[in-house]
């Protein structure tokens, strides 16, 4: 098995593209065809290499945005640029993003292996190579021992990480996460906090991630991007200066405490307002 | 019950309390098996079987008592003996029986899966033709098989049309239903990753609608046979070709009452056996993955 390097050191096109833009949003809004207002004015700039969040009531429109960045969705209004993107046959970007739903979201028909490989398939990667770089994602989640087991046959967790590893299998430049942890116990998210964060430091992809907990978003992030209700909006950037590596000492420290509070005080204005 | 639940019997000394005795053990829950089978499996044979070897020892009893004549009332044992007696010429027409409603079952299959791949396919498909496949389907087949086989020259055709036509509307509904109630996450998956249509179909809609198709299948299955039966029974000649339903007709004619019996139960048997056949293919297509396959502690 030829284990794919990327997973474990970092990228070198993804160090290059540090601090400079992935992603862009300019005055970015989604009207439903219903005529719901989900989302308005949004600008928003995602750096390459950082760990970003979206933090935000339920119905404030984060998941819209994060779902239109993804290409789930055109924005109604205003425009998503991606600069340093390749194009396809047609002109447009290359989006090369993964995505990890709120529920592990597998094929219950096929084992943790094939569902992994599924994004190279079609791809159309061919099976041998898709299963070896399938393989190895599994491994960078620590399922290397389940990768003939079918979705009913692992825990709630464990079924999340295989939904992890099928967004990163193919090597993306952003990672979108909508709400991956919210289902799940808090001893369970709080693991997976610490193994997204070190996937995230030893690969060094960019993260987007969509939560409604100021806890999680605060451990995790660099940046805090608050958004708020009717019509969703930005309402604060807040970085998060505390040094990586964190872990469970991070939660219990004053700086920590100190982040949340401020986050806080960011979303209760927001929703007054 | 499926488990034996292992507790201290109440005649044995009296528990100690202090954590070591008996009652302190967790309950094990252990399975027990004879020759293979668990409880419950031998619940589910020898239940119905126990039922139905009482109700056929009182038929016999009555037939015997009363001195019911057996051109009106066969008992089971005349009706057994005459299965055996006549089984050159019923199995023959068992045979063709089955053909029927084998081939038809197929074209059910094929049909009624493509069909629904090209409506799931193309809207205005489903939306044009749709209606009429519920026309085809609510319209007795008892109505239409004489029109089939006037039309038809080839009588084996005709009642494989006939069969044909009750068996498919059960496989194209289940599996439109099928196709159509992929996860939708999953759905923005392929989405996202560019899927083709054609990949779609093939890596997500196809095994996504694969039980409901399933669960179509073993409603299709009894429905060709009954399809092939009532077709018959509407030609009432199979020509050189003879199915169980022409048997049953001849021997109600020529009052072979008992040779009647012996051609239904080939019947019913044929029909159970059909519906077997298809639960375990249903089960070894789905037991890896599908809920309706799986059994839980709970």
């Amino acid at each position: 098995m030829t284990a794919r390097v990327s997973l474990t050191t970092p990228d070198a096109v993804a160090q290059d593209m540090a601090g400079r833009p992935v992603v862009v949003l300019r005055g970015v809004g989604k009207r439903y065809s219903n005529g719901t207002l989900a989302v308005a004015g949004v600008d928003l700039d995602i750096r390459g290499g950082e760990f970003a969040s979206l933090l935000g009531p339920s119905g404030c429109g984060k998941s819209t945005v994060l779902r239109m960045i993804a290409g789930l969705g055109e924005p109604s209004a205003g425009q998503i640029d991606w600069p340093g993107a390749t194009h396809d046959g047609r002109g447009q970007p290359v989006r090369d993003v993964g995505f990890v739903f709120q529920e592990p979201t597998l094929m219950p028909w096929a084992t943790a292996l094939q569902n992994v490989m599924l994004p190279l398939r079609l791809q159309k990667v061919p099976s041998r190579a898709a299963a070896d770089r399938a393989a190895a994602a599994l491994q960078s989640v620590g399922l290397e021992a389940f990768l003939d087991a079918y979705p009913r046959e692992l825990s709630g967790g464990m079924k999340m990480r295989v939904s992890i590893a099928r967004a990163l299998v193919t090597e993306p430049r952003i990672l979108l996460l909508d709400e991956p942890f919210a289902a799940l116990d808090e001893i369970t998210r709080h693991r997976l906090n610490d193994d997204l964060l070190a996937l995230w430091a030893r690969a060094g992809f960019t993260v987007l991630f969509v939560t409604h907990s100021v806890f999680e978003s605060v451990y995790l992030s660099q940046r805090i991007v608050v958004m708020a209700a009717r019509p969703g909006r930005i309402v604060a950037d807040v970085a998060i200066a505390a040094p990586f590596p964190r872990d469970a000492g991070f939660r219990t420290s004053v700086e920590y405490a100190d982040a949340c509070k401020v986050v806080s005080a960011r979303l209760a204005a927001a929703i007054v307002a | 019950m499926t488990d034996s639940v292992a507790r201290p019997s109440a005649a044995r000394a009296a528990p100690a309390g202090d954590g070591t005795d008996e009652a302190a053990r967790p309950v094990a829950i252990v399975e027990k098996r004879w020759l293979g089978l668990t409880v419950e499996t031998w619940q589910r044979i020898l239940a119905p079987l126990a039922i139905g070897v009482i109700v056929l020892g009182l038929w016999e009893f009555i037939v015997r008592q009363a001195g019911i004549p057996h051109y009106i009332l066969p008992g089971p044992l005349l009706i057994f003996r005459t299965l055996i007696a006549d089984w050159g010429t019923l199995s023959g027409s068992l045979w063709i029986t089955l053909q029927i409603t084998g081939m038809a079952l197929l074209a059910a299959v094929i049909v009624g899966g493509l069909l629904s791949i090209l409506f799931t396919q193309s809207k205005w498909l489903e939306l044009s033709l749709f209606p009429y496949a519920i026309i085809l389907q609510v319209t007795p087949i008892v109505a239409i098989a004489p029109l089939i086989i006037i039309w038809v020259d080839d009588t084996l055709l005709s009642l494989l049309i006939c069969a044909w036509i009750v068996a498919f509307f059960p496989i194209l509904s289940n599996t439109i239903l099928g196709i159509n109630s992929a996860d939708h996450n999953l759905v923005n998956l392929f989405q996202l990753y560019g899927a083709s249509r054609w990949q779609t179909l093939i890596y997500l809609r196809l095994p996504a609608a694969l039980p409901y198709f399933l669960g179509g299948l073993r409603i299709s299955g009894g429905l060709a046979l009954i399809g092939a039966v009532v077709a018959e029974f509407v030609a009432g000649s199979g020509g050189t070709a003879s199915g169980l339903a022409f048997r049953i007709l001849e021997a109600g004619y020529q009052l072979k009452i008992p040779r009647m019996f012996a051609a239904l139960v080939m019947v019913s048997m044929s029909g159970i056996a059909i519906f077997l056949v298809l639960s375990l293919v249903s089960h070894l297509l789905l037991r890896r993955w599908h809920e309706s396959a799986m059994r839980r502690e709970n």
